[in-house]
């Protein structure tokens, strides 16, 4: 594969998940876009409070959040996909985001078979060395690619 | 002699403003547009279908996301909800107040989300059963469905550390 079609395809995969109407409503910004990763953050908003005593992000937000980003990371991937959709989403929160401070997820997608993409992803605030969340997932593959030299 | 029953309307009232209480303190749960119905001590969730709850312009469908954070929302309203109901049930009864006491949620320590199939640009409904409860931990399993009770398009379950109940 060369070099043009990987980018190619990191700017398919940028105009996709800037298309999706809920990651703009949450403000997601894609920070970066390699082949398989991602790296989406999301400003903090007082709309998406989820502990009113505190002024803490709901989970709900960071779980969509770690979605986004790890279906960024599986459309960037090499192996082409095409279209894919989240099978199954496991998060856990390792302590609250401090209020304020912008989220930031990134995302990997370390396998990819026929059918299914593996991801795992973590969340941090502006203490990056101390998680809020981690999350692992598999993502359907559509449109698995056809080997090269395979029988049309 | 036995106290005479209280009205049902004054039952009623009080169930309602209660839940609401607890409903309208969360922003994202405004923030997604989801309500909360009630029979008895059971609770449905419904988001009303938006576009802005669209993940996949093309199909299409609820992002994924969405369906996550409205299956931990349900799971977090029926825990507190089951506290509230037993604060309201148990011995205060009629006494019961409300109050301007700070409502404090239980927090999620993990939640794992089984989508089955794609959600719909349709009104999307989610019941949770607390499995087990204890005074520190909480374990909840939600479903969540479109049109038909019986096709699940996604489940969920999690596990919650409860707000302590002293002070």
């Amino acid at each position: 594969m060369t070099d043009d079609l990987q980018a190619r395809r990191e700017r398919l995969a940028r105009q996709f998940i800037e298309s999706l109407p809920h990651a703009r409503d949450l403000g997601m910004q894609l920070q970066v876009l390699n082949a398989g990763s991602a790296e989406i953050s999301m400003a903090y908003d007082p709309r998406l409070i989820g502990d009113p005593e505190t002024g803490v992000i709901h989970g709900g937000a960071v779980s969509a959040l770690m979605d986004t980003c790890g279906g960024a990371a599986v459309m960037s991937h090499p192996a082409a996909v095409q279209g894919t959709a989240t099978l199954d989403l496991r998060i856990d929160y390792m302590r609250p985001a401090t209020p304020g401070q912008t989220i930031v997820a990134r995302a990997e997608c370390y396998h990819v078979t026929r059918s299914v993409a593996f991801v795992r992803a973590t969340a941090t605030d502006d203490d990056t060395s101390r998680p809020v969340a981690t999350a692992t997932a598999a993502f359907t593959v559509e449109n698995p690619p056809v080997k090269s030299g395979a029988p049309k | 002699m036995k106290p005479r029953p209280e009205p049902v309307q004054v039952i009623k009232q009080r169930r309602d403003a209660a839940l609401q209480r607890l409903v309208t303190s969360v922003p994202y749960i405004q923030f997604l547009g989801i309500q909360f119905d009630r029979r008895g001590d059971e609770l449905t969730a419904v988001l009303p279908f938006a576009d802005k709850l669209i993940g996949n312009p093309m199909l299409p469908a609820i992002h994924g996301g969405v369906t996550a954070a409205f299956l931990e929302v349900t799971a977090i309203i029926e825990l507190a909800w089951a506290t509230l109901w037993e604060d309201m049930e148990n011995g205060q009864g009629a006494d019961f107040q409300l109050g301007d006491a700070p409502i404090r949620l239980p927090k999620t320590i993990d939640f794992s989300v089984d989508y089955l199939r794609s959600g719909l640009p349709r009104d999307a409904y989610a019941r949770a059963r607390i499995n087990r409860s204890g005074r520190r931990y909480a374990s909840v399993h939600v479903e969540a469905w479109q049109d038909n009770r019986s096709r699940l398009f996604a489940q969920a379950t999690g596990h919650f550390l409860m707000p302590s109940r002293d002070g």
